[in-house]
């Protein structure tokens, strides 16, 4: 059967011969126009003048638009209504785009964008969390709080308290491929759009507003993203509505894509977070009480802060049990890029949040922080009398983690290598070491309950070939051939006679974004629910002719089998057609058992949780504070893996971006607001010499205990968080140096790892 | 006021190519937009990321920084020279069979950069790879399986030229 066999991405073969097309490798007609946007140069303000006429005289430029052409509604937000495509005479942020230039080339229209002389009446900007606050600048009328217990009297009645705060940078996506739209005109006023996004539908309805059609008008298609990570849930949408706007006003084809200079300073990235904390524990760290207030950066608008922000609270407990809990988030609004969707969307810093707690817990108990942790995870679903609850009411039922580590620990001889690294540390005074092991829970489905539906459409031909549609997106993660899997499998064919085409709004509408980890759980279940309703289609025909029963109809290696007889499946979808047999059908999928009150705080946000843990080990450099990961072990849990050589992908490449989230990956803005960091010379992602010299990775037996689509589980983000193993490990050797907590906020850089030696010398 | 053009001749991918461009106009522009090779991906413009590496006069150069009439006179290769879908070069094969790409975005520029290692160095160990590769970004994979596509490469490449 084709599911969980560990098969090459279905478009490597294009890949690797450079066939495979992006968005702007799409061909277009010669007469194609191209756009840029001029952008804001200060963070704070209004527009007091906007002389454009340099820019209109420049070399190739057709048309430029301010907010005032734009023929209807001006918004590519995709909550709130807050997000002017351009700018309505406010500044919210240095980079905000003011004007829109359409020009004959890429290059002719950047080189206009440039040339807008534009005067303001600046205003001081709130660029911190901490100028936000004192301006209570903020979404939400004040700040969301998720309890349970008495988290004040446990904290004041256990044996031991402490204190801390924690400051989170965010993280640029750098999906290798920028930002992309292309709009085609067609007849009657409809366009047809290609964008790179990971959310059509969303594009679909953008587009439609800023032209004033129903959102029939408006047809959306994706083949493939070079890179999404959550950066493309949203912020395709201002480019789309760009190329829309600029092809009805000119009758031609309009293609956007900005520079990576541009595609840094425009667009939303992690959320940066603040983090103070205080706990009470005993004697063995176990928690007896934890207050985290977590202070997020939404940048100027709200986006999808609102349920990042809650995701960060839902993930604030991690794998541990904490029966006494308060939790309060404040999502300030502050004159920086609109912080967005990010691989994990908000629970990786919910969770950096309690593991720097456990961390702090051992070191104030001179406990191994294994141990601690270990003492604070929920238990196991084998092992437990009745499941515990998470601060939100959702029961842990599927516990696993306990095992897990266990294993982990025992593969990666994590006992022995402690006390090596130990022995290394009193041998050793400039380079120290450290080892840590973390764990994941992730929760899996997406907090609004009503994105949990999927559509697919598959229609069998007449020579037994299939092709499948359905709404999620392909962005590297493999979830196109993981689904044709599926397909295959459901009518007994191998993978070749499959073909999956790329993400159309007019073959399968009002999809969600392909986010929240969900695409193979939703689009899986879709697809085979269609196949399956074909499937029985044909073997009631088949049955008739043969006087058997449906049932007894198999499919199986590409052939149909009927008591004694074997067709081809080929033969058979020819002798469904001419017997009027309908060989296309759409499937639909909901996620069932869900309920959630975000506003309380209380019910089933997930149908399940996915985990893992990784052990890190690293060495710094005293001196200089440089550092390197030595090794890495993985253990994770994708439940019954759909492709485990995908999974394992996912994997890898999560623990690579989430560990240079929290150790390379440095934003900086000057005083002005201004990103200082919009490239990769000066924005380290890491490179093949940054990741683990010894990388080991293995998938953990562990059929989900849900119905998901053959007992998979998701993947796309939990992995990420398995790099936070890397920055604890940075803290234990740190540690090392003194007797003073590490207190590493991230990105642990080498001058915060400096001035963490520094500080833990000290003894503070 | 027209920008005069300048001529060129260049061979890419084994075929002599003469043309008229802009003087600022980038070879990866030249390659993408004149001549439709869009398997150069740009990914950073400035020269960091390797996603536009191409082949010039046999040693892999960034084609987003290099402009088209840099190039007057020079052989180029692209990722469209290595090989087809039919007849796929062992590098392609090693990169499709060790899961050595997700998005795909990265990967022509790997390829013209582990071709350079290879043509100079077709044993390489593992550090060796690590050390040349370092160049290029991506983003997806976390490189595991590209360090590994590289070095099957080469043990593929050798068995050609044994066999």
């Amino acid at each position: 059967m084709s599911v969980a066999r560990p098969l090459p991405h279905d478009a490597a073969p294009l890949h690797v011969t450079g066939a495979a097309r992006y968005v702007d490798d799409i061909p277009a007609p010669a007469n194609a126009l191209h756009l840029a946007f001029g952008l804001a140069t200060i963070a704070r303000g209004r527009i007091a003048g906007m002389d454009l006429d340099a820019v209109r005289a420049a070399p190739g430029v057709r048309d430029v638009l301010t907010a005032y052409d734009l023929p209807f509604d001006n918004d590519v937000s995709p909550s709130l209504h807050d997000e002017p495509l351009l700018s309505d005479g406010t500044i919210h942020y240095l980079g905000q785009p003011l004007f829109l230039v359409i020009a004959d080339s890429h290059l002719a229209a950047r080189r206009a964008a440039r040339m807008g002389v534009i005067s303001y009446e600046e205003e001081t900007p709130l660029l911190t969390i901490e100028e936000a606050l004192a301006a209570d600048s903020r979404f939400e009328e004040g700040p969301r709080i998720y309890q349970s217990g008495d988290t004040d009297a446990a904290i004041k009645d256990a044996p031991h308290r402490i204190e801390g705060r924690m400051e989170l940078g965010g993280q640029e996506h750098f999906y290798l491929e920028g930002q992309a739209a292309l709009v085609l005109p067609q007849d009657n006023g409809d366009v047809v759009v290609h964008s790179s996004t990971q959310h059509p539908s969303e594009i679909q309805h953008k587009v439609a507003d800023a032209l004033g059609l129903p959102m029939h008008g408006v047809r959306v298609e994706t083949r493939r993203m070079g890179g999404g990570f959550g950066g493309k849930e949203s912020q395709g949408n201002a480019l789309a509505c760009a190329c829309a706007v600029a092809a009805a006003r000119t009758g031609r084809p309009c293609r956007m894509r900005y520079d990576r200079d541009d595609d840094m300073v425009i667009t939303g990235k992690r959320h940066d977070f603040r983090i103070d904390y205080r706990a009470g524990f005993d004697d063995d760290g176990r928690l007896l009480g934890i207050e985290f207030t977590q202070y997020v950066r939404c940048g100027w608008a709200q986006d999808l802060s609102l349920p990042v922000a809650d995701r960060a609270m839902l993930h604030a407990d991690n794998a541990y049990h904490l029966p006494n809990a308060r939790i309060v988030s404040h999502r300030m609004k502050t004159n920086t890029q609109s912080a967005t969707a990010f691989r994990g969307f908000g629970g990786p810093q919910g969770m950096v949040g309690i593991e720097r707690v456990m961390d702090h817990v051992a070191h104030t108990l001179g406990r191994d922080p294994f141990e601690v942790r270990r003492a604070n995870f929920y238990a196991d679903r084998a092992t437990r009398s009745a499941p515990q609850r998470t601060p939100y009411g959702q029961t842990v039922e599927d516990g696993i983690i306990n095992a897990l580590t266990d294993d982990l620990a025992t593969r990666a001889d994590f006992a022995a290598r402690r006390r090596a690294v130990d022995d290394w540390n009193a041998a050793n005074p400039i380079l120290k070491k450290g080892i840590a092991l973390t764990p994941v829970k992730f929760g899996i489905s997406f907090t609004l309950t009503h994105l949990n539906q999927a559509g697919a459409l598959v229609h069998v031909y007449q020579d037994g070939s299939v092709q499948l549609n359905h709404g999620g997106t392909e962005m590297g993660q493999g979830l196109y051939q993981k689904v044709a899997q599926v397909a295959a499998a459901r009518f007994g064919l191998p993978l070749g006679a499959v073909r999956i085409t790329a993400t159309d709004t007019g073959k399968v509408p009002n999809t969600s974004a392909t986010a929240a980890s969900s695409g193979s759980d939703l689009n899986g279940m879709a697809v085979k629910a269609a196949c399956d309703t074909i499937r029985e289609r044909m073997a009631t025909c088949l049955a008739e002719r043969h006087q058997a029963k449906p049932g007894e109809v198999i499919f199986e290696e590409g052939e149909v089998r009927i008591g004694g007889e074997t067709l081809s499946f080929a033969l058979a979808a020819k002798i469904c057609y001419e017997n009027r047999v309908s060989l296309s059908s759409t499937g639909f999928y909901k996620t069932p058992s869900l309920a959630w009150d975000r506003i309380k705080g209380e019910g089933r946000p997930f149908f399940y949780f996915a985990y893992g843990a990784a052990i890190t080990e690293v060495v710094i450099d005293t001196l200089t504070g440089e550092n390197r990961i030595l090794r890495c072990d993985i253990l994770h849990d994708v439940g019954s893996s759909l492709n485990p050589a995908l999974d394992i992908g996912q994997i890898e490449g999560g623990y690579v971006q989430g560990a240079g989230w929290l150790t390379t990956e440095e934003l900086v803005w000057d005083g002005k607001g201004r990103l200082t960091t919009h490239a990769p010379s000066t924005y380290k992602i890491p490179a093949c010499s940054d990741r683990p010299r010894i990388f080991n990775v293995a998938l953990y037996d562990n059929e989900n205990a849900e119905e998901t689509i053959y007992r998979s589980k998701a993947v796309g983000e939990p992995p990420l968080m398995l790099g936070i193993s890397a920055l604890m490990a940075l803290s234990d050797a740190v540690a090392a140096c003194g007797a003073g907590y590490p207190a590493l906020d991230a990105p642990a850089t080498p001058e915060r790892i400096l001035a963490a030696v520094q500080r833990v010398m000290g003894g503070t | 006021m027209a920008i005069k053009k300048h001529e060129l001749s260049v061979e890419v991918n084994g075929r002599t190519v003469r043309a008229e461009v802009e003087p600022r106009m980038m070879l990866s522009d030249f390659l993408r937009h004149e001549l439709g090779l869009t398997g150069t991906h740009v990914g950073c413009e400035h020269g960091v990321c390797g996603a536009c590496n191409v082949m010039l006069n046999g040693r892999s150069a960034r084609s987003c920084l290099t402009y088209a009439v840099q190039v007057d006179g020079a052989k180029i290769e692209t990722v469209e020279s290595l090989g087809t879908i039919d007849k796929l070069h062992p590098l392609q094969q090693a990169f499709w069979e060790k899961h050595g790409l997700q998005c795909g975005f990265c990967t022509p520029g790997m390829l013209i950069s582990a071709l350079e290692l290879l043509e100079k160095n077709p044993k390489p160990t593992r550090e060796e790879i690590v050390d040349h590769m370092s160049g290029n970004l991506c983003r997806c994979t976390g490189y595991q399986n590209i360090i590994d596509a590289v070095a099957y490469a080469a043990e593929l490449m050798a068995e050609q030229a044994n066999g």
